[in-house]
């Protein structure tokens, strides 16, 4: 994918932070293929996956080239978001943490877009997207939390348990100007909370981040699943250096 | 805008007769993604393509085939550009296009989605006669029978640009180009 190459080193590790979230919520996503409760949410969760592969890749271009990006840097190298690396769990900790995430990432784009910064480009049409992804996950959060006994104790744990995951998303990104993210963190709840009521789920009122630190992914440090996703991830590329199709 | 050469609206023409590689009865220009084409001397020339979507895979065919057809035409370099900004909207489609999707069996995007922020839709998922249910837009039209009854299947089909609805008249199912 052609784009224009990074300017300077904050913008590269900025590409990177939005780029792995991309990248990693792309791969979890894309790891229900063949396991989706029906086959319209199967091609829905394939779809949001797509758009945030796209998104990776014209994000990753900017920081360098995509493959070695993607496929051969190391776990500790990587700047995404805890949250995005968490396992899919059941269907409703797949909907929190799409619910999660997509406000975030509609809001962020929505605000990055309106600037005339150098990711202006991609938030203008990531927006769009992520809008959509945004309103899958709030159907899915309200038929779940307002649907049966059962749908609504699991997506109560759910949310709670993807929480303590949430503090993170706030913490300002070097090279990403012009956010204000106190702003952004209080919007983000207003809306997320909204739902949640709507849905009849209790806003979970644990820490955001707790006993770890807040940050912690776009610096590097991982949680324990991630390891293994990225060697599943890269395993192909790795062992076959140069494949083609 | 830059002053275009008879040349570069010859080699515009062509790389916009280029079919659609996922909805082949659309031309590369009935669905707006061809932005321009510009020509450096008789045989090189740059083309800026811009993605329906970020992840679009059809990007890659649409660079290939646009080349394919413009060296068939005697140029001999041709370098295909994606670009981002401004955001490709369905408002690019043409008239000529959306009849096109309608008579494929595509219910076309309605027009009016380009500009401002796109508005999370947590409203009815039934258009009728009188629009949405919530009076913001016309309905959207089943292409079989063009009654406006029809309802939501799923927000995501069979690529990304599109939604699966039923018609509530003739109760087959069909493609909506989502509105983007």
């Amino acid at each position: 994918m052609t784009t224009t190459p990074a300017a300077d080193s904050v913008t590269t590790a900025a590409a990177l932070a939005l780029g792995d979230d991309a990248l990693v919520l792309s791969h979890r996503l894309g790891e229900w293929a063949g396991h989706a409760p029906v086959l319209e949410e199967e091609v829905a969760l394939a779809n949001i996956a797509l758009d945030l592969l796209g998104q990776a890749r014209v994000l990753l271009s900017m920081a360098g080239d995509e493959d070695e990006l993607a496929f051969l840097r190391e776990e500790r190298a990587f700047r995404n978001l805890q949250l995005v690396e968490q396992p899919n769990g059941d269907f409703a900790h797949t909907i929190a943490r799409q619910l999660y995430f997509s406000v975030y990432q509609h809001l962020l784009h929505d605000r990055l877009a309106a600037g005339d910064g150098p990711f202006a480009p991609l938030a203008g049409k990531a927006v769009k997207e992520a809008a959509y992804h945004r309103d899958h996950a709030e159907q899915w959060t309200l038929r779940l939390g307002d649907g049966t006994d059962e749908s609504h104790a699991r997506m109560q744990r759910a949310v709670d348990a993807l929480w303590r995951f949430t503090g993170e998303m706030f913490q300002p990104v070097e090279g990403i100007d012009g956010i204000d993210w106190p702003g952004l963190e209080r919007t983000w709840r207003e809306a997320v909370e909204d739902v949640l009521v709507r849905a009849t789920l209790t806003v979970p009122d644990g820490p955001r981040s707790g006993a770890w630190r807040a940050g912690a992914g776009r610096q590097g440090l991982h949680t324990e699943p991630f390891g293994r996703m990225l060697a599943e991830m890269q395993h192909l590329h790795r062992s076959h250096p140069g494949a083609t199709w | 805008m830059v002053t275009t050469t008879p040349l570069e609206e010859q080699l515009l023409e062509l790389a916009g007769s280029v079919p659609d590689p996922e909805l082949p009865v659309l031309t590369l220009r009935e669905l707006g993604v061809v932005r321009a084409v510009r020509a450096h001397g008789t045989d090189s020339v740059e083309v800026d393509l811009t993605p329906t979507y970020t992840g679009c895979p059809a990007v890659e065919v649409m660079s290939l085939d646009i080349e394919r057809v413009l060296r068939e035409h005697g140029v001999r370099e041709v370098t295909v550009r994606t670009v981002l900004a401004p955001a490709w909207s369905t408002d690019d489609i043409t008239d000529e296009g959306r009849r096109k999707l309608r008579e494929f069996g595509i219910a076309p995007p309605r027009t009016g989605a380009a500009s401002g922020p796109v508005r999370v839709e947590l409203g009815p998922t039934r258009t009728g006669e009188g629009g949405a249910a919530d009076g913001t837009r016309e309905p959207v039209r089943c292409p079989h029978c063009g009654s406006p009854e029809t309802e939501l299947l799923s927000r995501f089909s069979s690529t990304a640009c599109k939604a699966l609805r039923r018609c509530l008249a003739c109760r087959e199912p069909f493609d909506h180009f989502k509105e983007l």
